[in-house]
């Protein structure tokens, strides 16, 4: 039985390694995540057979099994696109806090037993179970404040007047309590750590500012990747430990990735939100806005040989993007080249706009990334921006003073002119003023995204 | 005999590091949210270890914890690869079909 256990567990993390690889280009990305499912499912039953699963709590097994896949396929199923990130934040909190489960139980038993928990675990077992368990609850917790902010269920961005102050006890109060359960064998400072770990969670993520969401998404998952290898270290599993680290490692690249995108480094994010950075240095702002109606915005792309169309989070709001590409087929009708410019950490999370464009049926090849577009602004007729702000903000460029300068964006303002759909006068999610909405080749068209993207679609109708 | 651990283990653990940094080096940004996605589905195998540990749990307060974690690794399994297909079903080349 054992050998077939372990050959399920080998193919399962193969599976993982080569799904993950598939996962990384579009023409095998579902091949990928097909070949990963196959890895799970064969893990999963695999453990069955597994000689600590008795059938004493096989019942209880079942149940849980089939509660926590009916909930997440009935929710997953129904989400819609625009709430990927929510969810995504929503899952990695649940794999962060079964993580934390397997820890808080390892840890009782070594409880009950004689003894402290590091005697009857073993000192290694023990440091691991310990380091494990944080890295799950401060996911968990994190996971679940990031949902509940990109639902905007949660507006506060403080806690208390002295975040640092909390977060460094809390740290503090978490490790002391780590070395307590470790020495000791009681249930209470068990209790009394899990909810420092999971309070450190919620301290460390309401205060980071929502343009950084997406970072802090990406590190959570990687943190609950790695906290799902080191269960694997304490239970003696290299299914968890392969599985769990690869997309830890794999997360934490890709968290260094979208931070060096916005220029801004991971300490700064984690220890000091967009919120409570200093607006001190904001800008005097010249001229005025010019406001345009929809109609002629698509007149002014109606007449343009190259369009290129920024799309943001303001797209995603307002469920924009089907029209949207209506509107391209339409001037795709007339001869216009239109392309679309994705900025890394557009929407709230990287690649949250390509997936919604997907959805609208918008081809990939007519979707480019930052570094390949941004030279081609120059020969570009007519930018439109949709729900789009700090990305595409000439501040990062020009303004030492703005708190994201230094953040490579879209060079929009190269183009002839620029049309910029927003839904208000108000400054973005960041709360930087942009200048760009006051310049000379750049036109307002103030409303929904959606009604005026529809309205846009009448015009080139008729043209 | 199926445990791994010790020496081999910190083995495997910088192995299986190098591979996951190695795999997505070269990710166009276009996949970023399918990749993050798709991860955080491939770490829902913590619900194998879930079940052994729930396996071995015998007070109440460890088979309800163990249960918790069942119910939450199954969760995150399940819907995460749901997430992922559904996203990545709606990828598709101007070339191949068009859309």
């Amino acid at each position: 039985m054992g050998l077939v256990v372990q050959l399920s567990y080998f193919v399962a993390s193969v599976l993982f390694i080569l799904g993950l690889k598939a996962m990384s280009s579009p023409v095998t990305a579902r091949k990928g995540v097909m070949w990963a499912g196959v890895g799970m499912v064969l893990a999963t039953l695999a453990t069955f057979a597994h000689p600590k699963v008795g059938m004493d709590n096989l019942t209880l097994m079942l149940i849980a099994l089939a509660i926590g896949g009916a909930f997440a396929w009935y929710t997953a199923l129904k989400v819609q696109m625009t709430e990927m990130p929510q969810m995504v934040a929503v899952y990695n909190g649940l794999g962060g806090g079964a993580a934390g489960g397997i820890a808080a139980v390892a840890l009782l038993q070594g409880a009950s037993s004689e003894g402290s928990v590091a005697a009857s675990l073993g000192a290694e077992a023990a440091t691991l179970g310990l380091i494990g368990a944080t890295i799950g609850s401060v996911a968990f917790a994190g996971s679940m404040i990031a949902w509940a902010k990109l639902d905007e269920r949660l507006k506060r961005s403080t806690l208390t007047a002295n975040h640092q102050q909390w977060n460094i006890g809390l740290a503090i109060a978490t490790a002391v309590l780590a070395l307590w359960v470790f020495n000791t064998g009681s249930g209470l400072p068990i209790l009394l750590f899990f909810a420092a770990a999971l309070a450190l969670g919620v301290f460390v993520t309401v205060p980071i500012g929502g343009a950084d969401m997406p970072v802090v998404i990406s590190l959570l998952n990687a943190l609950t990747g790695l906290a799902v290898g080191f269960k694997g270290f304490l239970l003696g599993n290299p299914a968890l430990i392969i599985a769990g680290t690869v997309v830890g490692a794999a997360g934490m690249l890709l968290t260094y990735l979208m931070a060096k995108a916005m220029n801004r480094s991971l300490v700064s994010i984690l220890f000091s939100g967009f919120g409570a950075a200093p607006a001190a240095a904001e800008a005097e702002t010249e001229g005025e806005m010019k406001e345009v109606g929809p109609a002629d915005g698509a007149y002014m792309m109606g007449y343009s040989d190259r369009v290129i169309i920024v799309p943001g989070y303001g797209l995603a709001v307002a469920q924009a993007q089907h029209k949207l590409w209506e509107m391209v087929e339409l001037l795709q009708r007339l001869g216009v080249d239109v392309k679309f410019a994705i900025h890394p950490v557009a929407g709230r999370m990287p690649g949250h706009m390509n997936v919604l464009l997907a959805e609208a049926g918008v081809p990939y090849d007519m979707i480019f990334d930052m570094d390949e577009i941004n030279e081609e602004f120059e020969d570009t007729d007519t930018v439109l921006i949709i729900g789009a702000n700090d990305v595409v903000n000439p501040a990062a460029r020009e303004d030492e003073g703005s708190p994201i300068y230094g953040m490579p964006i879209l060079n929009v303002d190269h183009a002839d002119q620029v049309l910029v759909v927003k839904r208000g006068r108000g400054s973005g999610f960041s709360g930087v003023e942009n200048k760009l909405f006051f310049r000379d080749n750049t036109r307002m068209v103030f409303g929904d995204a959606q009604k005026v993207v529809a309205d846009m679609v009448q015009t080139v109708k008729g043209m | 005999m199926i445990e791994v651990t010790g020496v081999v283990a910190l083995y495997v653990f910088m192995l299986a590091a190098v591979a996951g940094y190695e795999v997505i080096t070269r990710v166009p940004v276009i996949l970023h949210t399918p990749l993050m996605s798709g991860s955080n589905f491939i770490h829902g195998i913590v619900v194998v270890g879930a079940m052994v540990t729930l396996g071995v749990a015998e007070t109440p307060v460890e088979q309800a914890i163990g249960f918790v974690a069942v119910l939450l690794g199954a969760a995150n399994a399940v819907g995460g690869y749901v997430v992922t297909e559904r996203m990545l079903e709606m990828f598709k080349s101007s070339k191949k079909e068009d859309g």
